[in-house]
């Protein structure tokens, strides 16, 4: 099909338009005011709706075509903003959302949308859902569109043209109609704007050429330029950019022009003389406005392309293969001692991590493509739970790598939840407590160091120690003897453990019970972990560490007997040798007195069942590790030394093996195994 | 016999273990390898010797002749790593040796006689006898797949 080329661009496309108008819509709630938003949010309906239509969308186009009726509405002040229209319009940009994604899985766009459309109508036509009186329907204001007809010219316009003219140069206006199948008019137009200044200086154009560039007319718009050719050659010369259907050149009359134009309906050219001169500048800065915001858009377009995620995961492959290789080859140099192989490998080693940093930063996106869906969401569970929410979002441009990006959404859903179901009071309970009737949630990213932290901070009621211990007790988690060891600390992560729900009622948002532990395990298997912090009656902290690359990490390698096995950096403590006879037994556990600590210590050897060929040594190397506060010493034969590894899965058909995170390929072509220590401490 | 040309074959790989010789479709298999350095993983079945790094993709190694239920032998020479693919994983199969690539005609393959009295017969499709050779058609799905790999594990322990 002719139209599958476009499909990509057209789902892509579409999907930022209703994300800026969801966007736009939670701005216009706060601000109802700011009538500029609702062009923001109309404009992106009418592209939308263009794009649509063009693509034989029917339904799609449909649904934006009534909302932007409404949307017209509002910015004709014809409506007033009701808490339901906003709730319809929600609605309206879930189906347009609910269409594309199925246009995107290869589906029709097909959709019930009656009701909506329903709804946006009964609005349209002032009769409010909630029965109001914004019947007044001012029809005057309504016709508002830019005239096509491009006849009034500023003060300033006309002394360029004059002066133009004393030049010897001819001034035309154009009228361009472009084919109605055109497709993307505004690179038509682009296209011919190119042609014009070529050929001579393009005064003004009607619609503006911001708003030609962003397709926003019909099918045809005029253009005011100065040039030393012909009617003939302008003509003919637009003619040859393709999908340009007429162009009409009439020459201006200056003459007449000076004359004031008869004032039609607004704006009437300014001659007096007192004003003039103020007219002047102000036209002045407006040209010098138009200069600058076009040149942006311009260098904008050019300096980002889209890009497949599939190449960028090839090209991710192929450099992890390079790094191998880079590995390999740095051995060979160092085996064969050659002078010139040193240096060259240690040059391509540079370029290689430079490389490294710029293929990572490729597959950087910022964290934004998962919290920007979480305003509306946020808003709509604060109408369900009757509760009043401000939600913030703090460094959204913090980047991710993609891999860590595509899960880290549900784990935030569930957490927002969470905070607002029971985190948040009532309106009535703050108030009684004395805090603002609206609820605060702040979510924040931040980088540091090597990780990157995601904060959800609440202002809510906070983590009831008691109830949660009581509840842990109850659900078996815990046992009573165990509570008064038990910081603070320990206890607020109990809530992420299995089979824990402390609320009394259970609501369909959150308290199944089977959330938070998803939420753990899920951060867990990303290599990242969960901490909470939380003050009664103040509200409560949950910080995410997140790894900042899942493909690329530092571990450190150790040899037991023959087998060679790496172990993340990340959870490393220090490394230790110690002597036979310091080990100690306390029941089944060997242990050791490492810095006045007891340690338990875990024999790699026999816990992976290596086979032996070596006698033992008098001392033992030790990696002492760590998983949130507890540690242990992983007995090893020898360390080999850190390095940056490529981490690669074992696959599915491994993925039972026992405290193996994963595998990499060391400079030899040999396999290493990676090891997790999150399985070996329990 | 007819013409070859109107009789449809089927291209195998013919690989040995102990005094067999077994076969595959030639479409199952992206290549056969000389012993590579197996990494083994600890605490999987004893038929998975280990992944190896085949040209950058960590790869699992399955010791056929454990899988069949044979001895286990010290590798040699013309021990051989066939890969195959199955449920878009390749995995690599570990056999005595791999001798012949054959275009066999495929009504030629009967299924397996009644009475093989022993453990492999679950992992055959048929047998086709070529002039005096009795070939083996494996049956990769029941061998190799996950399920049946987890079948394996249950029975194990």
């Amino acid at each position: 099909m002719d139209m599958n080329q476009y499909l990509e661009v057209f789902i892509e496309e579409s999907k930022e338009h209703l994300q800026m108008c969801s966007e736009q819509l939670l701005e216009l709630e706060k601000n109802p005011d700011d009538l500029s938003i609702v062009n923001d949010i109309f404009r992106a309906a009418h592209t939308l709706k263009g794009m649509s239509a063009t693509m034989g969308y029917e339904d799609l186009a449909n649904l934006t075509h009534k909302m932007e009726n409404v949307l017209d509405a509002i910015r004709n002040e014809q409506i007033t903003l009701q808490p339901e229209t906003f709730d319809t319009l929600f609605l309206a940009v879930d189906d347009l959302e609910a269409m594309v994604y199925s246009i995107a899985e290869g589906g029709e766009g097909k959709r019930d949308v009656k009701d909506v459309v329903e709804k946006l109508l009964l609005i349209e036509k002032g009769e409010s859902l909630i029965p109001t009186a914004a019947n007044e329907v001012s029809a005057a204001s309504a016709i508002l569109e830019p005239k096509i007809v491009n006849s009034e010219y500023d003060e300033f316009e006309i002394t360029v043209l004059q002066q133009s003219q004393d030049q010897g140069f001819n001034s035309y206006e154009l009228k361009i109609s472009l084919r109605e199948d055109c497709l993307l008019k505004a690179a038509r137009v682009f296209m011919v704007f190119e042609v014009l200044e070529k050929i001579g200086e393009v005064i003004k154009s009607n619609p503006p050429v911001e708003q030609l560039e962003e397709e926003q007319f019909d099918h045809s718009f005029s253009v005011t330029m100065v040039t030393k050719e012909s009617v003939e050659d302008v003509q003919k010369k637009v003619m040859k950019v393709s999908e340009v259907d007429k162009v009409q050149v009439h020459t201006i009359d200056l003459e007449h022009l000076r004359i004031p134009v008869p004032v039609e309906e607004q704006e009437p050219v300014v001659t007096a003389s007192q004003e003039a001169p103020v007219v002047t500048t102000v036209a002045t800065e407006q040209t010098k406005k138009e200069e600058k915001k076009q040149a942006p858009v311009k260098s904008n377009s050019s300096k980002t392309i889209r890009v497949n995620i599939e190449r960028l995961d090839i090209l991710m492959n192929l450099f992890e293969e390079l790094v191998i290789d880079r590995g390999r080859l740095d051995q060979i140099s160092r085996d064969l001692d050659n002078q010139e192989l040193h240096e060259t490998v240690e040059r391509m080693s540079r370029v290689t991590s430079d490389l490294q940093t710029i293929v990572l930063n490729m597959r950087m996106v910022p964290v934004e493509t998962v919290f920007n869906r979480f305003p509306k969401m946020v808003r709509q569970l604060a109408r369900d739970l009757n509760k009043k929410v401000d939600l913030q979002i703090v460094g959204a441009e913090t980047e991710l790598d993609r891999t860590v990006i595509d899960e880290i959404g549900d784990p935030l859903v569930h957490l927002l939840r969470n905070a607002m179901d029971h985190g948040i009071e009532r309106p009535e309970v703050r108030l009684a407590n004395g805090k603002p009737e609206e609820g605060k949630i702040l979510l924040k990213a931040y980088h540091s160091g090597n990780h990157v932290f995601i904060e959800i901070e609440d202002d809510g009621a906070g983590i009831n120690r008691e109830r949660v211990l009581n509840k842990a007790i109850a659900n078996g988690i815990l046992s009573e003897e165990a509570v008064a060891t038990l910081t603070d600390k320990q206890v607020y992560e109990l809530i992420l453990a299995s089979g824990f729900s402390t609320a009394e009622k259970i609501s369909d948002v959150s308290g199944r019970g089977v959330g938070l532990d998803v939420v753990k395990n899920t951060i867990e298997s990303l290599g990242g972990s969960v901490t909470i912090d939380s003050k009664e009656g103040a509200g409560s902290v949950f910080l995410i560490q997140l790894p900042l690359t899942l493909s690329i990490i530092s571990v450190m390698l150790v040899e037991i007997q023959k087998e060679k096995y790496a172990i993340p950096l990340s959870s490393i403590i220090e490394t230790a040798i110690i002597k036979k006879e310091d080990i100690m037994n306390a029941h089944n556990q060997q242990v050791i007195d490492f810095r006045g600590k007891i340690l338990p210590l875990l024999f790699l050897k026999d816990i992976f069942e290596v086979p032996e060929f070596g006698k033992e040594d008098e001392f033992l190397s030790v990696v002492i590790v760590r998983k949130g506060d507890k540690m242990a010493g992983l007995v090893v034969d020898s360390f080999i030394g850190q390095l940056e590894v490529v981490l690669k899965s074992l696959g599915d058909y491994l993925s039972t093996a026992f405290a193996i995170s994963g595998a990499t390929i060391l400079g030899d072509g040999q396999v290493a195994l990676i090891i997790d220590c999150n399985a070996l401490i329990n | 016999m007819t013409a070859v040309s109107t009789e449809q074959e089927m291209k195998i790989i013919v690989f040995q273990i102990k005094d067999k010789e077994y076969a595959l479709p030639v479409e199952r298999v992206r290549g056969i390898e000389k012993l590579l350095h197996i990494t083994r993983v600890p605490k999987t079945l004893p038929f998975i010797k280990g992944v190896i790094n085949l040209r950058g993709v960590i790869t699992p190694i399955i010791d056929l002749r454990i899988r069949f239920g044979f001895d286990e032998v010290v590798y040699n020479e013309s021990t051989r790593i066939i890969i195959v693919v199955i449920e878009g994983m390749e995995v690599g199969l570990i056999v005595d040796s791999a001798n012949d690539v054959m275009d066999i005609p495929v009504a030629s393959i009967e299924p397996q006689p009644e009475v093989v009295g022993h453990r492999i017969d679950e992992y055959i499709s048929g047998v086709a006898k070529i002039d005096k050779r009795l070939l083996i058609l494996v049956n990769l799905e029941k061998t190799l797949s996950l399920d049946a790999l987890q079948e394996s594990m249950r029975k194990e322990g």
